[in-house]
């Protein structure tokens, strides 16, 4: 069996954070340029100049791309036939966290307990979801996620007989109610099926899916641009400002569910829309 | 584009000429504010002591800022979600603020309590938090800081690019500029 060491595991998610904090993924910074010429709203149009003048000055100077430097989330496809030894993988993904977070020096926004709130002060613990898969390799997908768009995200479980336009009403309703406090420009994730918790993280999984890419399925692949279609009528623009480039993509995911239900998750990807993979 | 160049403090004079969607370029002292700072801040209002800081005629900047790297005075400050803040900020509009730096919705009793106060909404673009800190030239630590980074810090802003959001005769930049490109059925 092929073995990796833990602080390998360590050293990666540590770069993985810093390079997400500093530099904007390249297809993310091409939706801005593409913004930049096609927004009509010239409040629009300089928000996408500041973001494009923004993201070259952090990845220049290493600075973050923005002050909400985020939890870190983090999807390990861990390969059945890779064996992590010198520690837990938990715990180098942890650590890794928290060197990313006091060497770059970026903002500790995690509290230990939901009510007590007290912050742990190295940005740690990360949201962690890992699956066995095949091979024997190990692949890190990591997203600082910012609370601004994580606080207009939303779930519902919805009547399955009402089908797709219910889910594109409640869609619509999301980024609309969410107007500008999400930071737009966003992307959006939609989770549809499974349980509630599926489809919730479907649509976080939805997310690293790069602006401009659709689903393979054409149905679905037509149902984003759907609904790329109708969240860009609401007006809102590019930091609420008004302007037709509210969204920049919208990406569908889907899972079996049961013949009685139908869970909808909308998950809001900020401007600041930061995001690494890697595999070991 | 015109820019209007408008300084702290500010006075009632200045603040009557501003309308939502004029582009600012601020300068002189802000005062960061965050969630904690808020709440510290009401709690003394409540106890009836005097304020660490003097608020009054001054521009409040809802912000906590990145952890500041060797060799540069400030790390990246953007500004964070103002509805956050909506249940205290009628009682920091009764010490003098005349202006609120943040982003996003505002409860409508809000923006009609900053009309009453002649206090201006300015709006600062979010995810551009390296840039906008590259406006800040001077930083110093103002009250409270057992907060750490949420502590109040006082920010010496030049020409620090804002919009105004809600200006104090109703103007709403948000709402109007929605209805301005929203397309409705049939069109």
């Amino acid at each position: 069996m092929r073995t990796v060491e833990a602080m390998l595991v360590a050293e990666v998610v540590a770069r993985l954070c810093e390079e997400a904090n500093f530099v904007l993924e390249e297809n993310i910074h091409s939706a801005f340029q593409r913004g930049f010429e096609e927004e009509i709203s010239p409040y629009g149009k300089e928000v996408f100049a500041q973001l494009l003048s923004n993201a070259a000055i952090a990845a220049k100077n290493r600075l973050p791309i923005c002050q909400d430097t985020g939890i870190v989330v983090v999807f390990i496809d861990l390969g059945q036939d890779v064996q992590v030894t010198g520690g837990s993988l938990y715990g180098a993904i942890t650590e890794g966290v928290r060197d990313a977070y006091q060497r770059g020096y970026l903002r500790k926004s995690v509290v230990n307990d939901p009510i007590e709130r007290t912050n742990t002060k190295d940005n740690t613990p990360p949201v962690i979801h890992c699956r066995i898969v095949d091979g024997d390799r190990i692949k890190i997908s990591l997203m600082p996620k910012s609370a601004g768009s994580e606080n207009m995200s939303t779930a519902k479980m919805v009547n399955p007989s009402k089908g797709w336009e219910v889910i594109k009403e409640f869609v619509v309703d999301t980024v609309e109610r969410a107007g500008p406090n999400p930071c737009p420009p966003l992307v959006v994730g939609v989770g549809i099926g499974g349980t509630l918790e599926k489809a919730a993280l479907i649509s976080k999984e939805a997310l690293f899916r790069p602006v401009g890419h659709r689903h393979p399925e054409e149905i679905k692949a037509h149902m984003e641009d759907e609904l790329l279609d109708a969240v860009n009528k609401l007006g809102i623009g590019p930091m609420g400002r008004g302007g037709r480039i509210t969204v920049l993509d919208v990406h569908i995911e889907t899972y079996p569910t049961h013949m009685a239900s139908m869970a909808v998750a909308v998950n809001l990807l900020c401007c600041a829309a930061r995001y690494k993979t890697a595999e070991i | 584009m015109v820019i209007k160049r408008v300084n702290t403090p500010l006075t009632d004079e200045v603040v009557q000429t501003l309308a939502a969607g004029d582009h600012v370029a601020l300068s002189g002292k802000i005062y960061t504010v965050s969630d904690a700072a808020h709440k510290k801040l009401v709690q003394y209002l409540g106890y009836g002591r005097k304020l660490p800081v003097d608020l009054s005629n001054q521009v409040i900047y809802y912000a906590v800022a990145t952890p500041t790297p060797p060799g540069r005075i400030l790390g990246s400050a953007g500004p964070t979600t103002a509805e956050r803040m909506d249940d205290y900020t009628p009682a920091l509009l009764g010490q003098g603020v005349k202006g609120v730096i943040a982003k996003g919705y505002r409860k409508a009793e809000v923006l009609q309590a900053m009309r009453h106060h002649r206090a201006v909404y300015f709006g600062a673009t979010c995810g551009i938090a390296t840039l906008l800190s590259m406006y800040i030239k001077k930083v110093r630590l103002a009250a409270y800081p057992q907060l750490g980074a949420e502590a109040i810090y006082e920010y010496t802003a030049v020409d620090l690019p804002l919009v105004v959001n809600n200006d104090i005769h109703g103007g709403d930049l948000q709402r109007e500029g929605r209805i301005a490109y929203a397309i409705t059925q049939g069109n």
